[in-house]
Order: C-alpha cells, then structure tokens, then sequence
C-alpha cells in the first residue's frame, strides 16, 4: 500500500538524518566537557611554568578564592538558565553581610544570619515579582536594584565597616587540614550547595521547568507550566544562595563591610558563561558553573604565581569569556537548523 | 429524533470583539473516530472557533458539549482536563530538552516512595519507557530518547509534538496547521502520523490551509465562511474546488452535499445565536 511505503520512507528518513554529526555536536554540547577541558589546560600549564602552583597550600588557596564568587555564581547560574541575568548579587550578599553584622551587635549571631539571609530572599523577591509579574526585563530590573540595594547597605551602615568577632559567623573560613591541604567548611558548603543544586535541576520536577521556561517560555506555558511562579521562585532560590554567600564572604574576611565585592557580581557571571551556560537559557547547569569559577580563579592565580600584571590577568578572563560566548553561539546556532 | 454520536459538538457559538463578530452562531461536530478539517479564508473565524473549543476563548453564547454532556470551558486548563489537546504550528517544543523530558513536560512522573515525595525525584526510567513506547506506537522512529530535541528535524520536532498531545488527550486531538512550517516531506510524515493518532482512536480536528493536505487525510470537512459553518461534507463526496468555491462564497453552500447533523436543532439555535 501507498500508505505503507510513505511510512518506511519517513522510517528511513528518520534515521538518515539522524544518524551523522551526532558525535562532536553532543560532545561540543555536553555541559562539562569544554570547560572541564580548559580547567585541566590551565592547570598543567600553570603546574610547568610555576614551582608553586601545585603545592598544597597555594591549591587550598584557590578553593578558598573561589568560594564567595563560586556560591555567588550557583545563584546567577539558575537566573542565566532562565534566560535571565543578576546584575544585583553581589550587592545583595553585601547587603546580606551589614544586615548580619548590625544584627549580630545584639548578640544573638543564630538571628543575625537567619535575618541576613532572609534579607537577601526579600530583594531576591523583588526581582522575582518585577521580572515575571510586570515583565521587565531582567537586565534592566537588576541594574535598578544593584543600585538601591548598594545605597540602601550604606544608608543601613553610615557607610561603616563591622568586624565580625564571632565564631558562627566567621566559621566558614576555619576547617580541617589535611596532608597540607585546608578544606575549610566554606569550601565544603559551595561543594554541597553545588550538588544539592545540582540534583534539583536534573532529578526534579521544578529543574526540568527551569530549563524549558529558560528554552521556549511559551512551550512550557502550553505545556501547562506556570512560568510567573517558576521565574519567582529562581529569583527567590538564587537570593537564597546569595545569602549564604555572604556568610561565606564574612568566614573569608571577617568584616561586614557596605562597599566590597562591587565587581562580584560579573566575576559570577564570567563564572557562569565560562562554565558552559548559555546566556540565552536553558543550556548548561552548576557543575559548569563550579569549573567556571575555578577556571577564572586559576587564572588569576596561576597569572600571579607566573609573576604577569594583574591587569593582564583581567584582559585574559575577558578574553577567555568573549571566547565561551561565541563556543556557545556556535554550538546553538549548529543545534538550531 | 436521533442525533448523530459526537464527540466534540457546538449550537450557536458566538464570540464578537466590540463591533466585529469573529464567529456568528457557529455548529461544530466531530464524530468518534474521524479526522475533521477545519477549512476557511482568512479572517472566516476560524482560530476563534478554534479558541473557542480549547477554552482559549470564552464564546459570549451558545453551547459546547462533550459526549453529549453540555461542558463550559473557562480556560485552556478547563479544556484539557476534559481531555483535549492542542497541537499548534510552531512553539510546542522545548528544543533543549530531550524527547522524553519534552513529552513529559508539565506532568513530570516521580518514583514512588519516599525518594519521590521527600526527595521530589523524578523517575526518569518510567518516564524515558514511557516514552518509547508512545514514541513506538505512533510509529516515530528516533534513535535515542535521550536525544535533545534540537538535534531532530522538522518533521521530527512537530512529531513529537504530537506524540506529546496524544499521549495525554483522552477526547480528542485538535491541531491548528501543523505542517504550516514544515517542508513537502516532512508535511507528508506528520500527516502519516496524524493518521495514526486517528487509527489508535483520537479523534483529530486540522485546521489547514493546504486543500491537498486536507484531502490526503481528512474524513469529513468542516467550511467556515463569515464565522459560521455553512458546509460539513465528506471529502469523497466533495471536490476540492467545490469546497474552495464554497469557501470564498462563489458558490451558495446549499448546492453541494452536506452531511446531515441533527437539523432542527441546528437550525434553531443558528438563528438564536445572534441573540
């Protein structure tokens, strides 16, 4: 019959197309792979042309550099795989350290850090609300919020610094030693936030809905998701991180000050890109993001131990972001026939 | 008298913006088992009656009933927890995910036990099986279930988008132009594929402006001209110039054959409709 001969045919149409190309776009396409790649070229040159590189202190050193940028970008990671972008999250983690260090002068520490992270999931909510109920874009809502909420820190403060004396709140930078390496609980934290994040986009529901509303917002409406609720509760989530974030921020410098980390918020995007997450949505994940911050934190370091000028650190993460930005149009653009 | 067996049927459907009436006492029938075009110019009122079926549109009079049972949809939801699904021309895709992920999307499955109701885990195996077999029962061959659907063409993508509606529709299935996008080859895989949602028993309602599409797979043609139906024929009955002619007003709806549907009552409320 006609109609089953235009059904083998579609049949063998199918698998034709199919069937070449596949190896190095999933390859080029896997979350990890690049980043992952370019972590480990890092490394080995870092390892020949530096003696220091690979001892044990200098590779604690950067874990230890990396937590607050690291955390900082696990919460942008979820916004960017919205499609969406947090230009305030450093201003709100800092808003997150005075809101604790001015609690924390009561006495009651446990409050102080409860306060301050809840803080930060209130301003997290604003940009929630802004972005998906009014529909603004993300760019533009964060920008007006980095600047209240840096503003709003040094208002709450006098623009003064708080040193931070108690043990709770700085614990995040102290930690066992091992064999020479220190893995403080800051590091041990951003490691836990990082696969607790990790299971909840890939194992669950609600991070399968954050992929598609960042992939095809009117699919997933069709689909029947609610995408004003998802974008909230991203926005919420990664403010929630932010906040511990700045628990992080007080164990590596004890000391709630209103105007440090202003550039934290693109180094966590720089993180986020050079992870392998995709600007445009839907693509990528925090593992990427975790390589992300350790590949833009061995750079500086190796850069430094190599005895170069730190702006030409600067001019290399730059470059090296323009480059995971075009990886990732190229790949997106093959993808997309 | 007895009234034909529908699945999906509408009296009198009326819907205007202000001063433009988009449908006018508009008929719908679909029977149980049949593909049913839905044919007209542009600006007919079509995607109204269209609206107006899935919930997207709450018509301003008339009435809607499903298996005989008069329903009222409020909104989108309204019309699929009755049982209906949508296929549209583009958008229904989520292009990074994959197909199992895509057919599942919005009604996630979680392993039983305590790994899914405190865990909130996703059972990804019964959800990828799942899949296949749907995949397998509507004859799509893909190489991997895991595949992104960003990787498939076309043809595929809209495949999957409507395995994804078949697989959840329990009444009935409407697609409005799904090969609109697509090229010759792959229009002629979806509606192979359409066909085979109709033979595993959901009814379909197309909207299609392609007349030879329309009559490689339809059963029946529903004409809409001026936001109401004046012609439900049977495509072996009716010519495709006929139906054109009909379409455009060239030649009076009464002088082709029609099927007959219940007239008395048709005719009552098509005159009640403007009220």
């Amino acid at each position: 019959m006609t109609q089953a001969t235009l059904r083998q045919e579609a049949v063998a149409d199918l698998q034709k197309e199919v069937g070449h190309g596949r190896g190095i776009r999933s390859l080029l396409s896997h979350q990890v792979t690049g980043p992952l790649a370019a972590l480990l070229v890092a490394v080995v040159v870092f390892s020949v042309f530096t003696d220091r590189f690979l001892q044990p202190g200098n590779l604690s050193l950067i874990a230890q550099q990396s937590v607050v940028v690291g955390t900082l970008a696990l919460g942008q990671a979820l916004v960017i795989l919205t499609a969406g972008i947090d230009l305030a999250n450093g201003a709100i983690m800092v808003l997150g350290t005075v809101v604790i260090g001015k609690a924390a002068l009561d006495g009651d520490v446990v409050l102080a850090l409860v306060l301050g992270i809840v803080a930060c999931a209130v301003v997290g909510a604003v940009n929630g609300l802004l972005v998906s109920r009014a529909g603004l874009p993300p760019f533009i809502v964060t920008l007006g919020v980095l600047t209240v909420v840096t503003a709003a820190s040094r208002l709450y403060t006098d623009s003064a610094s708080y040193p931070i004396a108690d043990g709770l709140l700085t614990v995040l930078g102290d930690g066992p030693t091992i064999g020479g390496f220190t893995v403080t609980y800051g590091v041990m934290l951003w490691v836990l936030l990082t696969v607790g994040l990790g299971y909840v986009l890939s194992q669950t529901a609600w991070g399968v809905r954050v992929y598609a509303v960042g992939d095809n917002p009117p699919a997933a409406r069709l689909a029947g998701i609610k995408v004003k609720r998802v974008l909230l509760g991203v926005y919420v989530v990664a403010a929630i991180v932010y906040g511990l974030a700045a628990w992080q921020a007080l164990g590596r410098t004890p000391t709630a000050d209103p105007s440090g980390y202003s550039t934290a918020n693109l180094d966590s995007i720089t993180a986020v890109v050079i992870g392998g997450t995709s600007l445009f949505g839907g693509r990528g994940g925090v593992y990427g993001t975790l390589i992300g911050t350790l590949i833009v934190v061995v750079l500086q370091n190796g850069l430094t131990q190599a005895g170069i000028d730190s702006l030409y650190q600067q001019v290399a993460t730059g470059a090296l972001v323009i480059v995971a930005v075009l990886v990732d149009r190229i790949v997106r653009r093959r993808q997309t026939r | 008298m007895s009234i034909e067996p529908t699945i999906l049927r509408a009296r009198g459907l009326t819907k205007s913006y202000g001063h433009v009436v988009a449908i006018d006492g508009s008929s719908f029938d679909l029977r149980p088992g049949e593909i049913l075009a839905v044919i007209g110019d542009n600006g007919a009122g079509k995607s109204t009656l269209i609206k107006a079926l899935t919930g997207a549109v709450v018509p301003d009079s008339g009435a809607l009933y499903l298996d005989d049972e008069q329903v009222t949809f409020h909104s989108p939801l309204d019309a699929r927890r009755a049982g209906i699904e949508t296929v549209y021309q583009e958008l229904g895709v989520a292009p990074a995910l994959d197909i199992s992920q895509n057919l599942y999307l919005g009604r996630e499955q979680r392993v039983p036990g305590w790994r899914g109701t405190v865990l909130r885990q996703l059972d990804k195996k019964a959800m990828r099986e799942g899949s296949a077999r749907q995949m397998a029962d509507l004859g799509i061959r893909i190489q991997s279930i895991r595949q992104t659907v960003e990787t498939l063409s076309g043809g595929q993508r809209q495949a999957v988008a409507v395995a994804r509606v078949a697989a959840w529709a329990t009444r009935l299935v409407i697609m409005d132009e799904p090969t609109a996008a697509l090229g010759v080859r792959e229009t002629n895989q979806v509606l192979d594929l359409i066909q085979r949602v109709r033979d595993n028993g959901l009814p379909v309602v197309l909207i299609s402006h392609n007349m030879p599409n329309v009559w490689q797979v339809a059963d029946r043609v529903h004409i809409h001209r001026l936001g109401r139906r004046v012609a439900l024929a049977d495509t072996s009955s009716l010519t495709m110039d006929d139906a054109v002619a009909v379409m455009t007003g060239a030649r009076p709806a009464h002088t082709i054959e029609q099927v007959e549907t219940a007239p008395d009552e048709w005719e009552h409320t098509a005159g009640e409709g403007a009220a």
